[in-house]
Formats: C-alpha cells, structure tokens, sequence
C-alpha cells in the first residue's frame, strides 16, 4: 500500500492510433460515387458469379442461385483512397467463406474481375474468416447499379477500390497479378491503417 | 443517368495534360488500340471521379489512357494508345 504509481496505467499504443478514422481521411454522411468507365446495366437473368482459375472444379451461380445462398448483414466503416470514409454501412450479402466453402485450392491470391472489364487482386487470406462479402444491397435497399449493382465485392478492412463494383466473379491465383489501379500506380495491398495508397507507400 | 453525369470530354484534362507534357494536348490526335478510330484529345470520354483519371474512346469505350498522381508523382498507362500524334511546340 502506498506505492501506487499512476504511470502504470493503461498499455501503449506504440504510435497505434485509438481513431475509428484512418490516418488521412475525412468522415462523409452521403456515399460518393466513383466511376472509371460508364455504368454496366447487367439484367438479373444474365447474371452471373464465378469461382475459378486454381480451382478443380470452377463453380458458377446464376442470380437465383446466388440469392438461395445463406446471407449475412453486417455494418462496417469503409474508406476510401480519395480520403472520405463512411462510417457504419449495412450490407447484406453472401460472405466469401460460403462461397469458397469446400473449394481445395493451392492459390495464395485472387483476383476479382467485374461486368465492364475492372479487376483488382487481393490476398485469399483477407477474404477468409469473415473479412470479405459479395453484397447485393444496400441499406436494407437493392445495391443500385452507381453502387455496384446488382452486386459489389465488400472488403471493408482495405481501401474501398478493392471492394470491386460489378464483380461478376473471382479468380484464384498461385501469384499476385496487380489489377486495375495497382497495376499502375495503387498500392498492391491498400490498408488504411497503413496509409498505403500508392507505390512505394 | 449517373453515367452522363460522370463522363466529361477531353477538355477536362487540358490542364493535366499540360502539367505532363508542357504544351496543349487537347489537340492532339489519339489512335485508339482497341477500334483504330482516330480523335482530338479534346473530344475523348474522361472519368475523373475515380481514384485516377480514365481516358477511353468515344467511338468504342476502350481505355485510352490511365493517369494516377499522388505523393508528388505521376504514373501513365498509355498501352490502350496505338499512336498520339501532336505538333512540337
């Protein structure tokens, strides 16, 4: 007794911010639209999502099979490279475990590829366990197609570019192939936390 | 609708592409990789509300070019251009 020393207190952050906001960016309560090329109009009878590349069996569902699947809602914050983040947005979607569930494959990497030609690589890693969604509506609401309908690709933990609009499917991949924007100047991985943004970041 | 909105002409890299190449670039003529058609730069589809800027043909939507710039650099994809042809300064 008598020796309490309040500088014991608490652990350290080791330069570890606490903010719910990444290094960089600014809060926005709209959803900005961001677009490299007109807006895909894909009718729900052509629609179509893919597993394949590394893959025995490449697996396909059409959109009614693809709403048959078991569905998940979840609220994330999600930041984009342009610097806004939104905070707390409701998704409901088929998570990629249950699409990747049972698939033996000896792929480290995927590659997301879209209805109008987009395409950007992740690590298979941060798909799994809970990390990533193939979405198809927003707020309770269809996902309109500026947003990425009839689905996006949702991985909230990495910069939102990688959260692929249109996705129409994934490709499993031995090596990195660098997509759309990390292919010319975006970094291959994109974590907020991390601020990597660009090349060399 | 949300695609005319963000789909602007050529004019609106004007002064990008002055700041890469020194010298007005909205006349020079682009020969698009895809369909070979031919325009001013001036007169091609740009989509600037994206983490860069997307230049593509108005003839057949194939992607001209690619400009990022951050962190104080540039990086250019030209691959989708078979030819860019201008007059020198």
């Amino acid at each position: 007794m008598g020796f309490v020393s309040r500088g014991f207190r608490g652990k350290r952050r080791d330069n570890v911010s606490s903010s719910r906001l990444p290094p960089g960016q600014y809060v926005v309560n709209d959803f900005p639209v961001l677009s490299a090329g007109p807006t895909p109009r894909v009718s729900l009878d052509q629609w179509s999502f893919s597993i394949e590349g590394e893959i025995d069996e490449p697996k396909r569902w059409t959109w009614t099979e693809f709403l048959a699947l078991p569905s998940e809602t979840v609220t994330k914050d999600i930041h984009c490279v342009t610097k806004w983040s939104k905070f707390e947005t409701t998704w409901k979607g088929v998570s990629m475990d249950t699409l990747l569930d049972g698939v033996d494959t000896a792929a480290e990497y995927i590659t997301a590829f879209s209805y109008g030609g987009y395409t950007t690589n992740l690590p298979l890693e941060d798909v799994m366990d809970r990390k990533a969604w193939v979405a198809y509506e927003f707020d309770g609401q269809p996902l309109h197609p500026e947003h990425g309908g009839p689905a996006r690709l949702l991985v909230p933990h990495l910069y939102f570019w990688k959260s692929a609009k249109w996705v129409r499917g994934i490709r499993l991949e031995k090596e990195q192939q660098p997509g759309f924007w990390e292919s010319n100047g975006y970094h291959i991985y994109g974590d907020p936390w991390r601020e990597q943004r660009y090349w060399g970041d | 609708m949300e695609t005319a909105e963000m789909k602007l002409d050529g004019n609106a890299i004007g002064g990008l592409l002055r700041e890469i190449f020194r010298m007005e670039m909205t006349t020079a003529q682009a020969t698009c990789g895809g369909c070979q058609a031919v325009n001013p730069i001036g007169r091609v589809d740009v989509y600037m509300k994206a983490p860069g800027t997307v230049v593509r043909c108005p003839d057949c939507e194939h992607i001209l070019m690619r400009i990022v710039h951050g962190s104080g650099r540039y990086w250019l994809d030209l691959t989708g251009m078979r030819s860019l042809e201008f007059v020198e300064a």
